[in-house]
């Protein structure tokens, strides 16, 4: 009784987050709901018995890949989304398509899926479990996501940098507009 | 004791609730997120899959999907901010041509 | 125990433990005005009460009624949403922190009433709000969520000290976080589990009579605690690391535009993050509530509370000391110190723990 109490409000706050991602128009009030939806799911996946898993969400999740997602927005001051032509005729097919799909799908989880009831706490997660699964079997695939990691970090920061004209350029342009400026530091 | 379709229903609603958020949005982040929010989605279906069927390499592919989502939201994010700089724009109606 | 007997004590304890935490942070401003005083040669607050230990009540009377200026250019949801967040986090990352052994009361009969036999029943439970498996992981996650208090609020302030400040704070936590993680990985290999309590009691293991023996006696111990230290303190944004809040550089950084009841909640949230990065240090490098325990069974459920209490303000006064005496960091040697230096250094003390845990068993 309590699980399902708990499953409900928790599934209600996802599905909540989920709908206000979708109708902010301010990119920094969509990441923060979907904060938001990450951090019920952690809940979620405590329900299920995976703790770790859980653990690991808010960790790296809530709490890193949404932050980077927070610092671009602030870095890139994004503003507010503006209304086109194509991002209305968008929404006027694609919610009803979309929602059409969704509902069939859930008819037929609801119908042909074995409904069987998973009590609380169904799996345990425990760290030392997964540690002893991870580290066995597969740790060919986490020594691949680490080079993955290794990669995606290269990759980040290649992409990120400003180019070499454009700051030559840039300090070009700021001691040809303020020359007595930069005399006057050199003078002192 | 909560049946294994309502989880699975929960994780469909997420999923579609993404793949809205990407074809409705116009700005390029906020589409980014939707994605994130899909991947979301399949790891609550993962997690109660394994739980279901009593199998723990249920939640270790949780921990890999995890891990890819963060190395393709740093390079993503990367993009993004080179994309801003040239094109001084985050609308992706007006990144719609390879050459400026 | 059953459960409304369960959910009381639950409550109970909680409600215990968030008063001590508030009230030790508004003591540790008392401590730090009076320490940097007596570091600076000078007497601090004396005279409200003795000592100037009615201090931190007159602050709060202070902020209580002060202004609150809220500026018509800030975006309205997030200025009032962060400090929110920011103090909201620091104070729930106290609730898997271990204070001391179990306690255990005995059944108390409280006499007949109409009939029935009224009974307070046997309690025994173990002196932190909650004892879950992954205490550590979770107070990781909790700390890594209070980037978004800086980092909103920094960008909510839609000024331009707030937001180089906020920007420039949560990197810098960004950062040092990837280290206090990594940093704490030895004692994990150590002890064999994330749970503080049993991180703790297996630092009781080889007992000489009086004292346990901590991990701080370890040599990768040492490099553990003094990675960790650091880290811990570029994460609650102290000196030398405070460039993003310090009043000479950024105005006042990601606080600028807060006034009031607002700021005071900043102000709270900092204190209640060192207290935090204070109990975590005495838990899992000094080995927590160990230490000389005697006499009768009510003595022995008071005396390790006790050692805690001493441990825990150790490291509030080094925090003051190091603040004090030590210099700031420029942005960029920071960045350097934590990503060159630090993380290496963390790396290379989880391979040697690993490789001597692994070879000696």
């Amino acid at each position: 009784m309590l699980h399902l109490i708990l499953f409900l409000v928790f599934g209600a706050i996802c599905v909540a987050g989920a709908i206000n991602l979708l109708t902010q128009r301010h990119p920094i009030d969509s990441a923060l709901s979907l904060v938001v939806v990450m951090a019920s799911l952690a809940v979620e996946y405590l329900l299920l018995g995976a703790e770790f898993v859980a653990a690991v969400q808010v960790i790296v999740y809530a709490g890193a890949i949404m932050v980077l997602f927070v610092l671009v927005i602030m870095l890139l001051n994004a503003g507010v989304e503006e209304r086109t032509k194509g991002s209305r005729i968008a929404v006027l097919l694609g919610v009803p398509g979309v929602v059409i799909a969704g509902v069939l799908v859930a008819w037929i989880l609801l119908h042909r899926v074995n409904a069987a009831p998973v009590p609380i706490g169904a799996q345990p997660g425990d760290p030392r479990d997964i540690a002893r699964i991870l580290f066995h079997d597969f740790l060919l695939p986490f020594e691949i996501t680490s080079v993955l990691i290794m990669i995606a970090i290269l990759g980040a920061v290649v992409l990120a940098s400003r180019p070499e004209a454009v700051v030559k350029r840039a300090s070009a342009e700021a001691s040809k507009a303020a020359p007595e400026l930069v005399g006057a530091g050199k003078e002192h | 004791m909560v049946p294994l379709s309502y989880y699975l229903l929960l994780s469909g609603i997420l999923f579609v609730c993404g793949v809205l958020g990407f074809l409705i949005k116009r700005n390029i982040i906020t589409i980014f997120m939707s994605i994130e929010l899909m991947l979301n989605g399949v790891n609550l279906s993962f997690v109660a899959f394994a739980a279901h069927w009593h199998a723990l390499r249920g939640q270790i592919f949780v921990f890999f999907v995890m891990v890819v989502a963060a190395a393709e939201a740093a390079v993503g994010l990367a993009i993004i901010i080179a994309v801003y700089r040239t094109r001084e724009t985050l609308n992706v109606d007006q990144v719609n041509l390879l050459k400026l | 125990m059953t459960i409304p007997a369960f959910i009381v004590i639950s409550i109970i304890k909680s409600a215990l433990v968030i008063f001590v935490l508030l009230t030790a942070v508004a003591y540790s401003v008392w401590l730090e005005r009076k320490v940097s005083a007596h570091i600076q040669n000078r007497w601090g607050p004396t005279r409200v009460g003795p000592f100037g230990l009615l201090q931190p009540l007159a602050d709060g009377f202070k902020f209580m009624f002060k202004e609150d200026l809220t500026q018509p250019h800030v975006y309205k949801p997030l200025y009032i949403a962060a400090p929110m967040i920011a103090v909201v986090l620091a104070i729930t990352s106290i609730s898997v922190v271990p204070f001391g052994n179990w306690l255990y009361i005995p059944e108390i009969h409280l006499g007949t009433w109409l009939g029935h036999t009224l009974t307070i029943s046997e309690i025994e439970t173990p002196l932190q709000i909650t004892d879950i498996n992954i205490g550590l992981l979770a107070i990781l996650g909790i700390t890594s969520m209070g980037v978004y208090g800086v980092a909103l609020a920094g960008w909510s302030s839609n000024s331009k000290y707030s937001l180089l400040g906020g920007l420039r704070a949560s990197a810098q936590m960004i950062s040092y976080e990837v280290s206090l993680g990594i940093s704490l990985i030895p004692i994990l290999i150590k002890s064999g589990s994330f749970s503080l309590r049993d991180i703790v009691e297996s630092q009781a293991h080889l007992h000489w009579n009086l004292w346990s023996t901590p991990y701080l006696y370890f040599p990768f111990g040492i490099i553990a605690f003094f990675t960790y230290l650091i880290s811990a303190y570029a994460e609650t944004n102290r000196t030398p690391f405070d460039l993003p809040e310090a009043e000479s550089e950024l105005v006042a950084g990601y606080h600028t535009e807060y006034s009031a009841m607002k700021f005071a909640m900043f102000f709270m949230a900092e204190y209640a993050n060192m207290v935090t990065v204070a109990c975590l240090a005495t838990l899992l490098f000094f080995g927590g509530w160990m230490g000389p325990v005697f006499g009768p069974p009510i003595l022995q459920m008071v005396l390790p509370l006790l050692w805690f209490g001493l441990k825990v303000f150790f490291f509030m006064f080094l925090y003051v000391w190091v603040r004090w005496t030590l210099p700031r960091f420029r942005y960029d040697q920071l960045m350097a110190f934590g990503w060159k230096f630090l993380l290496p250094l963390a790396v290379a003390n989880v391979i040697f723990t690993a490789l001597v845990v692994a070879l000696r068993s």
